[in-house]
């Protein structure tokens, strides 16, 4: 981000040490060091269980209990401060402390099941463990253990097996201080004590995977992974999430060649030691349906397997038909390295810089923010940053649904204190409510407005409004925009207006793990790797050389995005009067010929077409005939119902002569492919991932045995063929290349300047659709798992008291909202939000916006009490 | 001349063994005469419970225990109606492979509920990789008298912890009767199938002597059709 000022460039103020000793060693460590801590740092472990570095200090165990010279009792090494020239004994050196421990440990075994051999944590469990380090080896108890019905659901997800609880409140701090989802509690006492929720209130968190994480015995288990394996089966691999743009480090174990669990890895850069249940639980798409053989159209119509060799020189010949004229689209999902083999696909094998990787409603203003903003800037603002920003302005994004680690961090940022958050957005969610800031309302469409108003800090501002507006002058201060603010034009050019005017730092989070990284590959119209701006020829210059072609081969225009190809496909084209002479074949030659030609003239949009033709003499001569701009798909992974319009989408696929899709199962666009290739998995390749702050999360391939291609390896097949090589066949060869390449050194484009149109009011019956996604719902990643889904947040809409009588409805009743296209029918949550306004979850059950309104957010929608459509 | 007595005394060790009773056993021809001795660890076998359920519950703790890394094991979770064990867990996957077992005895010494227990069975030799990897169906204890097949549901009103401590001593009618309605229906499943079968194969039959019939009638109308040509042209001549 060129906006960006880290504050890593400012001097830390200097840590007061203590000196202490532990078993006779002498360290030195800040002050107000627990002393398990600093015995870590000398490499003595004391045994714990409740203790956690990023949980607040409970001393609930018992089990770290060290001897401190001069206190009469042993005191809980998790829970006391290192004190200047402090004497600490452990169990190394301590009689009284190991003496204390195994009396702890005895204690703790006493109401111990014998459970081990059916226990998902046997093998890694720090109770057994520590029992052979710190406990007896014979037990002196004869009584009855305690007993208790076994497993009970404190979620759909989340099982208790509450005889293994060792009463740590690991889990209800978690629970508590992380994630603000108190739904678990330590009940009872004594030997009744047990972790419980309230009896109609599940632990429907988005994090309640973590708790199974660190339980630090097998009391919480989780439905999915329960009796799967055992540790020592299991094989890890460090990878990279691939469900948002967090990009937490997680670690997947696969037994045999199959993931069986994913946990989150430590990284406090990133994810700290946590991930979200998404990231965690949702991986059987990896397996399920999917597609195993390339497919081809017959004569009949049919999709029938063909073999490889048959399959790419099909699409080859099937390109080479169309060339110059090739949209392609890859969706957000693709590593950086697969992103990067469609940009070079495109510009190299299809002479087309029609790309575009936002499978979303998406705007050109947007493109040309991110090409101005964002493409090769690297890591700009981070985690760290944010956490001490003296304002978090959100903007279109909700952290806790989209970006679930920003909303971790900045939840911990506004409980230390260190940061304040503030959101334009249409209500307090419930994700916002938990980081406590100020939501200023705004209807959709009407955040431009409300950032115009913080810039220029007019007298009208509200207090609220007022101080945010202060705030965000100060140093370190952050304007976090979202990609959904790209439906709504003009916001994006006002987020860069107010960074300019206070001085802010703006960053964007996109929701999907592969965007960034495919923007910085070059899959975007008019942006070449490396953040390079396609009109620039120095930049081309650089391209060509690192690709090996001759700079006049690359388009020099940018091309058209997601929008303009669906449109180009819809709109037929400019018909010439004079009818065009020359045969097929006489076309054919001429397009090969005149490749840069066209493809210049041929990139205007068609609507310029006729102007064009009034303005260039040579017009007539380079087209011969009505020539469609776009005639060619290739599609990386889109899922229909993740454009704005599905049905718009639909046509333009059954519009276009050449389909060729690449895909991991039968999801839809194979419904109008002539050729489908299926591509890897994660699980089944090398790559990275981009996140947000633009740090690059390389992971590994789990699956060693596998031997499915990759996106890169499929066009590179496709491309020579095309007798225009590309070289993807490796990611880590286009990870080299990727890295020579570099980021873009010469002048930036400018930022966008739109100003937002005024935005619409709806009619009586009629309000403005507000709309996000939860993070949990029907989108392809998360399907079939069925625990997951059922810890969904419930679908309703929402609309404003006011707004609710205008249609005479109350809470709890159903409420219909339709477009045009259709209707969404769910039950009404009045809601503290503008007047005019109505909220529906984007992709939810019972509530698809792209697939049953076909609009965006802030349009003008029907609304209607009850049931009818 | 000093090697000679030497080597007659050599001799003679070989002379005199040759009058010695032989310790040949001759195998297979007389191996019942000769039973290994009861203490023998030979091929393993998956204990049962009284009433018929599985005592194996998955653990894999023979697995971990293993030295040669011979056993493989996967636990599931029993589900309602499909119970293969008391308790919740069962042993779904069981092998072990023969090819690397040493017969040491390590994994029955952890196996926390006596399941895994070994027999005298010592013939272990195939053909072939594959026959020497045993499944959980070659390792199960047989069925002895007062135990019904798994799944089946466990004695109505007990515990896991009954089973363990051993007040359950056999099947009851209705665990019976239970499996033997399974038996029906996977029977009459069968018979359903192969009347379908029967009703597809007649069809099919039906059809074929069909077609066969049409071939032939098709044959003879074009030989006697030859036939009247022939006639007509020798007719001609
Ligand atoms: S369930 Fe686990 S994490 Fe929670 S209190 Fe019990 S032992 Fe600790
Ligand atoms: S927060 Fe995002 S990156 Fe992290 S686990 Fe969840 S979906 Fe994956
Ligand atoms: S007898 Fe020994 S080698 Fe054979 S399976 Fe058991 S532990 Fe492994
Ligand atoms: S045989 Fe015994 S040790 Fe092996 S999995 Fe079954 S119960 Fe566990
Ligand atoms: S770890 Fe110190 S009391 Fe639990």
């Amino acid at each position: 981000m060129t906006v960006t000022t880290t504050a890593s460039g400012q001097a830390s103020p200097p840590v007061e040490l203590v000196t202490c000793t532990i078993d006779g060693i002498d360290v030195s460590v800040p002050k107000g060091t627990l002393i398990i801590r600093a015995a870590e740092q000398l490499g003595i472990e004391v045994p714990r269980f409740c203790d956690h570095p990023l949980l607040s200090p409970v001393a609930a165990c018992r089990m770290c209990l060290v001897e401190i010279e001069g206190q009469p009792k042993p005191q809980p090494a998790c829970a006391v401060a290192v004190g200047d020239k402090m004497i600490i004994k452990t169990q190394m050196t301590s009689e009284v402390a190991d003496t204390a421990q195994r009396g702890v440990m005895e204690f703790l075994l006493i109401n111990h099941p014998l459970d081990c051999p059916v226990c998902d944590k046997g093998g890694e469990c720090p109770l057994q463990n520590q029992a052979m380090t710190a406990g007896h080896a014979e037990s002196r108890f004869e009584g009855v253990k305690r007993t208790f019905p076994k497993p009970i659901n404190v979620s759909a997800q989340i099982l208790l097996d509450r005889e293994r609880c060792v009463s740590c409140a690991r889990c209800t701090r978690f629970a508590d201080e992380i994630a603000g989802d108190p739904f678990i509690e330590l009940l009872e006492r004594g030997a009744k004590q047990q972790v419980g929720t309230a009896e109609d209130q599940p632990f429907d968190s988005y994090f309640s995977g973590n708790t199974v994480q660190i339980c630090p015995v097998g009391a919480l288990t989780s439905a999915d992974y329960r009796f799967k394996a055992r540790p020592f089966d299991l094989v890890s691999t460090p990878t990279t999430c691939e469900h948002c743009a967090s990009g937490c480090g997680l670690r997947t174990d696969d037994r045999r060649n199959k993931v069986q669990r994913r946990l989150a890895l430590e990284d406090y850069e990133v994810n700290e030691d946590w991930n979200c249940d998404k990231g965690r639980f949702a991986f059987r798409y990896l397996t399920d349906d999917r597609l195993t053989h390339p497919l081809i159209r017959d004569e009949e119509g049919d999709l029938v397997p063909a073999s490889w060799p048959e399959a790419i020189n099909f699409a080859a010949a099937k390109l080479a038909e169309v060339h110059g004229k090739v949209g392609v689209l890859t969706g957000g999902r693709l590593t950086r390295e697969d992103a990067y083999a469609y940009a070079k696909f495109a510009r190299v094998a299809l002479g087309s810089d029609d790309i575009d990787f936002r499978a979303r409603a998406a705007s050109t203003e947007e493109a040309e923010f991110l090409a101005a903003h964002v493409a090769g800037t690297g890591l700009g603002l981070s985690y760290a940053d944010i956490e001490k920003a003296p304002i978090v302005l959100l903007v279109g994004i909700e952290p806790e649904e989209e970006s679930p680690i920003v909303f971790l961090r900045l939840r911990k940022a506004v409980l230390a204190g260190t940061a304040k958050v503030a959101a334009i957005s249409s209500w307090a969610s419930p994700g916002f409510a938990k980081t406590g800031g100020t939501v200023l309302a705004a209807a959709p469409g009407a955040e431009a407005e409300v950032l115009a108003a913080l810039g220029a800090k007019a007298g009208s501002l509200s207090e609220a409004a007022a101080s945010v507006a202060d705030a965000l002058r100060e140093p370190g201060a952050v304007i976090l925009v979202g990609e959904r603010l790209a439906a709504n034009l003009g916001g994006i050019s006002a987020a860069v207006k107010l960074a300019g005017e206070t001085g802010a730092s703006l960053s964007w989070i996109p929701r999907r793990a592969g965007e960034r990284g495919a923007l910085d590959a070059g899959a975007l119209a008019g942006v070449l790797p490396g953040g390079r701006p396609i009109t620039d020829s120095g930049a081309r210059a650089e391209v060509a050389a690192a690709w090996g072609i001759d700079e006049a081969d690359l388009p020099a225009e940018p091309g058209l995005q997601a929008a303009g190809i669906i449109e180009a496909l819809l709109t037929p084209p400019v018909v010439d009067e004079e009818p065009a002479p020359g045969t097929e074949e006489d076309d054919a030659l001429i397009i090969a010929e005149t490749a840069v030609e066209s493809a210049a003239a041929a990139d205007d949009e068609p609507g310029d077409a006729a102007d064009a033709a009034a303005e260039d003499p040579n017009f007539e001569a380079i087209i011969e005939e009505p020539e469609p701009r776009i005639s060619g798909l290739v599609i990386g992974g889109v899922e229909i119902n993740d454009m704005p319009d599905p049905e718009a989408f639909r046509l333009a696929l059954k519009e276009a002569d050449v389909v060729i899709s690449l895909e991991t199962r039968l999801a839809g666009v194979d419904a109008y492919a002539d050729v489908v290739f299926p591509v890897s998995v994660d699980t089944e390749r090398s790559g990275s991932y981009v996140n947000w702050e633009g740090r690059i999360r390389p992971f590994g391939k789990v699956l060693r045995d596998a031997t499915t291609l990759t996106d890169g390896r499929v066009l590179a097949m496709i491309a020579d063929e095309l007798d225009r090589p590309i070289a993807t066949e490796d990611s880590n060869a286009i990870r080299r290349e990727i890295d020579g390449l570099g980021f873009y050194s010469g002048t930036r484009p400018v930022p966008p300047a739109v100003t937002a149109p005024v935005a619409a009011t709806p009619g009586s019956g009629q309000a403005l659709l507000a709309s996000w996604r939860h993070l949990l719902d029907l989108g392809i990643l998360q399907a079939g798992e069925q625990y997951l889904a059922a810890t969904q947040r419930p679908s309703v809409v929402r609309l404003s008291a006011a707004t609710a009588a205008g249609i005479g409805v109350s809470d709890a009743e159903d409420v219909t909202v339709s477009s045009e296209s259709g209707s969404i029918t769910l039950p009404l949550v009045i809601t503290d939000m503008p007047d005019g306004v109505v909220w529906v979850p984007g992709n939810s059950p019972g509530s698809a916006v792209n697939a049953s309104l076909s609009v965006v957010p802030g349009t003008v929608v029907s609304i209607a009490r009850g049931g009818q459509a | 001349m000093a090697e000679l007595p030497q080597a007659v005394r050599g001799f003679s060790t070989t002379f005199f063994t040759m009058f010695r009773k032989v310790n040949t056993e001759q195998y297979p021809e007389d191996k019942d005469k000769y039973p290994p001795k009861p203490a023998f660890h030979g091929r393993h076998q998956l204990n049962r419970h009284p009433d018929g359920l599985e005592k194996c519950v998955g653990c894999e703790l023979c697995a971990w225990a293993c030295p040669a890394d011979a056993i493989y094991v996967e636990g599931a979770d029993n589900e309602e109606g499909e119970r293969h064990s008391p308790g919740e867990r069962y042993g779904a996957v069981y092998q072990i492979n023969y090819l690397r077992c040493i017969l040491c005895g390590l994994c029955i010494e952890a196996c926390p509920t006596r399941a895994l227990t070994m027999t005298n069975e010592y013939e272990l030799a195939d053909n072939s990789r594959e026959k020497l990897i045993y499944e959980k169906d070659d390792l199960l204890a047989p069925l002895m008298p007062g135990m019904v097949p798994p799944p089946h549901s466990m004695v109505a009103g007990t515990t896991a912890k009954d089973y363990y401590d051993g007040k359950v001593t056999g099947s009851t009618p209705a665990q019976a009767d239970e499996v033997a309605a399974r038996e029906v229906e996977k029977v009459s499943a069968q018979a359903a199938t192969a009347d379908e079968r029967l009703a597809d194969a007649a069809a099919n039959e039906e059809a074929a002597i069909k077609v066969a019939q049409e071939r032939v009638a098709n044959d003879r109308e074009e030989v006697l059709a030859d036939l009247a040509a022939d006639e007509k042209k020798g007719g001609a001549q």
